[in-house]
């Protein structure tokens, strides 16, 4: 493999406990490159969310190093991992997490104009791809589950990221709505070209993705 | 980012206009009575500093007498080379003439503003010209009016010799301004004019302190209001947080730092309170003009202070408004903003009650209540008007703080002895609620205690001051003549058609260091049967009339610590204190001594007012002879009825305002907990859902909200009784004592309490209505939907 777009080395990270700190990442080690797809699984509790909170800049790691391209992410102080949120890396939750208030269209740029690169006509596409296109002007609860992620997406890809993590995004929906998700998600992350490491449970959509890590108790299995 | 951030958080409120309403409502109801008290105060503080830069006001050094000072006096001052300025006060036709004269009058002392153009010929000629105040009426019997700047309301300058016209007091003046440094070659001023003595003049300064209690009362009130508004304010901004935890989350997730965050929601945070301040400023102008009248009427009846029944808009004081609306906002935001700065990234973002107190912060504002009452505590040691104050500030606080833990025991203990499910669950919801009605029930204590408080002494004051009336006034009609001359022909032509005559002499004089009244009586049952001693020593009547001791006022008495025994010098004479009186609605001190005594003490003073005893059925008659025969002004008799008449309605009006911002505060409690009722009913959904899916009705559950709003209405009432009980007993046996020397008897008044208990469930009931009528039309397909979010 060329030089990764991401290399995890050794990450470490406990949280505390009434009896001692309870250790979630013993030693986690691997790369990904530049448009790579890369499935995390593993049993609940093996560390995989906390894994791709640190990767993501939401966490901190305890010990060993995080890089995104030249960037080294564990280093980074709370203004540094905002503005890598905001513009590099982009989460899509379980819960969606929309912005309630914001219609849909608000919604779907929400994010790239945080990051100043809106781009009206790239959202446009990606709605109109989403099945969007007709809820623009509605609210996020005015739509299904479905729909709701696929603003999510949209949202996330709306920023043009070099980097995509996914924490079970087909985790709140039905097998045949999760699907139609997925493969929008893995198109469109195709053609930006971005990787995207996605923790799931699920075993179907493990398989669509080009890698698989499994983590085992804080360790690559 | 930033736009695109603030657009995000705005979008909250465009979203959820009801809680933007009442954000909005509350801080600016907060935020009007607040400055509406302050526009009063600033008014009347305008009108005393109008009153301070007027000659009237006495700020030069004076010559006065213990009467009139003859014209002479100060033509020979004038003539040995003192510079003096004749000035004659007196009171025509409602109006407080001032005679001047503008030549030998230093310029700052002439009306401000007003300057020499208004001074010209027809001031000094004939008829002559009066200055007043713009907006003054002025009647047609007296010379034409000019307006000016700068005149104190209700006041009317005049040169010396119009005022000497108008006032029929041909050749006297009341005082000789000082105006400058005496020729060297001057022989003093004793040897030309021996009665006359040099006083400082300090009236503005009495008036401040005189009105000072009466608006420190204004202020307490406004703040209290201000308070009980603050708690719709940090129920609505609690909860706009609350509900977007998850959007704050969202935001820091994609990018956003904590300190731009934080400072968009400062900034959203001081558009809001500076859109609520400025509806807040304007209410509080419409609340300041509508009560404005009764406060001037107040202050002048009780205590003569001039102030104008208009408003006017001064920069300090809606600049002030502003500031106490978002210093207001601060305090409420305070909290949330320091939970949102400390929220960590990954934490749940699922609205939870944001009140949801746990046991610990419950058990944690129950030590804080006990702090209140601790400095409550030694406040009370303390002693003094302020720290009477902080007294009823700490009493009523930690009352409040204390009531959420209060209610969840009896909640709780009712909860345990509930018969069957159905009660189980009332009470242990009722429970779940309490957190986020708290607030809205701790506004509600405030306003319910601050009712009972203030109506109990009220009443109690009402009860006493009848009482005592009837005792004060027993004579049947008084009368004062215009000049001794008359006042020998009244007494002549009254001879055969009273029971008794009792000449009544008095003087402005200082007492205890302090401006007081010192009033000649004369020996008759009419003063040592029904005058109201409060203490007493033997044989007091029997001193006083014979000259050897005096009584004082309660006033008097409780400020310098005087009782029946003590001694007080009186004019340069030690005296003996035989008694105290009481003497509602007087604010100054007062001493009375037998009228030979006091002619003894003040010679000069004419004998000019009487108090007569006769047969009531001919006051009628007897009233119209002495009107007709001698040409009396409508105030120069006084009957009996027309004084109690007058004396209620000055009480009446005293405590109007008070009144007004009462009904305002259990207005804005009221308001308060319609807000939390409907804003938490939108989180009910969940709790009430199972219930629902268990077979309960919607109408059933409806019929439980509002009655558990009810209950909870009633619990606070009766927490709220000891609470008002003990304010009002602070308020009559402290703040009354320290504010204008005065003590009452605390009265209980159950049926009052009654009302107000019907009309806080009414409130309550009324509030609940609607999120109950929601809650029963609630569709069934949406609280499913609760099951469906649950997976």
């Amino acid at each position: 493999m060329s030089t990764p777009l991401l290399s995890v080395r050794d990450l470490q990270k406990s949280f505390p406990a009434a009896d001692g700190p309870v250790p979630v990442l013993q030693g986690v080690t691997f790369d990904l490159a530049a448009g790579q797809t890369l499935a995390l699984t593993g049993e609940s509790g093996s560390g995989k969310s906390t894994l791709l909170h640190i990767v993501g800049g939401l966490d901190t790691a305890d010990g060993g190093a995080v890089r995104l391209g030249e960037t080294e992410v564990t280093a980074l102080d709370d203004r540094g991992r905002a503005a890598l949120r905001r513009s590099r890396v982009s989460v899509v939750f379980q819960q969606f997490n929309l912005i309630p208030s914001l219609d849909v269209g608000a919604n779907l740029a929400f994010q790239a104009r945080l990051a100043g690169r809106h781009d009206p006509a790239w959202c446009d596409t990606l709605a109109r791809r989403l099945g969007l296109a007709g809820h623009l002007s509605k609210y996020p609860e005015q739509l299904s589950g479905g729909q709701q992620q696929r603003v999510a997406i949209g949202r996330t890809l709306a920023v043009r990221p070099e980097l995509v993590l996914a924490d079970e995004p087909t985790g709140n929906l039905d097998e045949e709505t999760g699907s139609r998700v997925v493969d929008l998600m893995l198109e469109l992350v195709a053609e930006t070209g971005a990787a995207l490491l996605c923790v799931t449970h699920s075993t179907a959509l493990a398989s669509r993705m080009e890698r698989r890590l499994v983590l085992s108790r804080g360790r690559v299995a | 980012m930033i736009g695109a951030t603030l657009r995000a958080l705005l979008s909250h409120w465009w979203r959820r206009p009801f809680q933007l309403v009442t954000l909005m409502v509350g801080l600016a109801t907060a935020t009007a009575l607040w400055s509406g008290v302050q526009a009063i105060n600033a008014e009347a503080r305008a009108s005393y500093d109008r009153a301070a830069t007027t000659l009237a006001a006495g700020a030069r050094p004076r010559l006065v007498a213990d009467g009139p000072i003859p014209q002479r006096t100060y033509i020979a001052l004038r003539r040995a080379g003192h510079d003096v300025s004749p000035v004659l006060e007196g009171s025509a036709a409602g109006l407080r003439i001032i005679g001047i004269d503008p030549f030998t009058l230093p310029p700052d002392d002439l009306p401000q503003d007003t300057g020499a153009g208004s001074i010209g010929p027809d001031f000094i000629g004939e008829p002559g010209q009066l200055l007043v105040a713009p907006g003054t009426e002025v009647p047609d019997s007296l010379p034409p009016a000019t307006e000016a700047e700068g005149i104190p309301p209700g006041a009317a300058y005049a040169d010396i010799g119009t005022a000497q016209r108008v006032l029929n007091r041909p050749g006297e003046l009341s005082a000789l301004i000082i105006a400058g440094p005496s020729s060297m070659t001057a022989p003093p001023i004793a040897d030309i004019a021996p009665t006359l003595r040099r006083t400082g003049g300090t009236t503005t300064t009495d008036v401040s302190r005189l009105t000072g209690s009466f608006h420190l009362n204004l202020t307490a009130f406004g703040f209290l209001s201000f308070a009980v508004g603050l708690f719709i304010v940090r129920g609505a901004i609690g909860l706009a947080f609350e509900q977007r935890r998850g959007v704050f989350r969202t935001l820091r997730a994609l990018g956003l730092p904590r300190g731009t965050l934080l400072a968009l929601l400062s900034a959203e945070l001081l558009i809001l309170s500076l859109v609520a301040g400025a509806i807040g400023i304007a209410l509080g102008y419409l609340v300041a003009t509508l009560l404005i009248p009764d406060v001037a009427a107040t202050l002048r009846g009780l205590y003569g202070a001039e102030v104008a029944g208009e408003l006017t808009l001064r920069p300090a004081w809606w600049l002030s408004g502003f500031a106490i609306a978002t210093l207001g906002t601060a305090i409420a935001a305070a909290a949330s903003l320091w939970q949102t700065a400390r929220m960590p990234l990954l934490a749940p973002a699922n609205p939870r009650a944001w009140s949801r107190a746990s046991a610990q912060a419950l058990w944690l504002q129950a030590g804080a209540a006990a702090l209140c009452l601790a400095v409550a505590a030694v406040a009370w040691g303390i002693g003094g008007l302020a720290a009477g104050f902080v007294l009823l500030g700490g009493l009523l606080l930690s009352a409040a703080l204390a009531l959420p833990l209060i209610l969840r025991i009896v909640l709780r203990a009712a909860s345990r002895t509930a018969q069957g499910p159905r009660a189980q669950w009332f009470w242990a919801d009722a429970e779940q609620q309490l957190p986020g009605l708290s607030l809205a029930l701790m506004a509600l204590l405030l306003a319910l205690a601050a009712n009972i408080g203030v109506g109990t002494m009220v009443s109690s004051f009402r009860l006493t001051f009848t009482g005592w009336l009837d005792q004060r006034l027993a004579a049947e009609l008084n009368l004062r003549a215009e000049t001794e001359v008359q006042a020998d022909e009244i007494l002549a032509f009254l001879g055969p058609r009273v029971d008794a005559i009792l000449p009544i002499r008095s003087t402005e004089l200082p007492l205890a260091g302090a401006p007081a009244q010192l009033v000649g009586v004369a020996d008759h049952p009419t003063y040592s049967e029904t005058w109201p001693l409060i203490a007493r020593q033997p044989d007091t009547w029997e001193r006083v009339n014979a000259g050897d001791a005096a009584l004082i006022n309660a006033q008097l008495a409780r400020r310098n610590d005087l009782w029946p025994g003590a001694m007080l010098e009186i004019a340069g004479r030690d005296m003996l204190i035989a008694g105290v009186y009481s003497d509602y609605g007087n604010p100054r001190g007062e001493a009375m001594v037998g009228l030979e005594r006091f002619d003894t003490l003040f010679p000069d003073i004419p004998a000019l007012s009487f108090s007569l005893r006769l047969d009531p059925a001919g006051i009628e008659d007897l009233t119209r002879d002495l009107r007709d025969r001698f040409d009396l002004p409508e105030s120069n008799i006084m009957d009996q009825a027309s004084v109690k008449r007058a004396s209620l309605a000055i009480f009446e009006r005293t405590f109007t305002v008070t009144g007004a911002l009462n009904v305002l505060t259990l207005g804005v409690a009221g308001l308060a907990i319609l807000t939390s009722l409907l804003t938490i009913a939108t989180m009910r959904l969940p709790q009430l859902a199972p219930v629902w899916a268990l077979g309960f009705t919607r109408r059933r559950l409806a019929m439980l909200d509002l009655g558990r709003a009810v209950m909870l209405a009633a619990l606070t009432f009766v927490l709220s009784l000891p609470v008002g009980i003990a304010l009002a007993w602070v308020l009559l046996s402290v703040i009354n004592v320290e504010a204008f020397g005065w003590k009452l008897p605390l009265r209980l008044f159950p049926l009052d309490w009654l009302r107000l208990l019907v009309l806080s469930l009414l409130a309550a009931a009324l509030a609940a209505l609607v999120p109950a009528l929601r809650l029963a039309r609630t569709p069934p397909s949406e609280l499913l939907k609760v099951f469906a979010h649950e997976r």
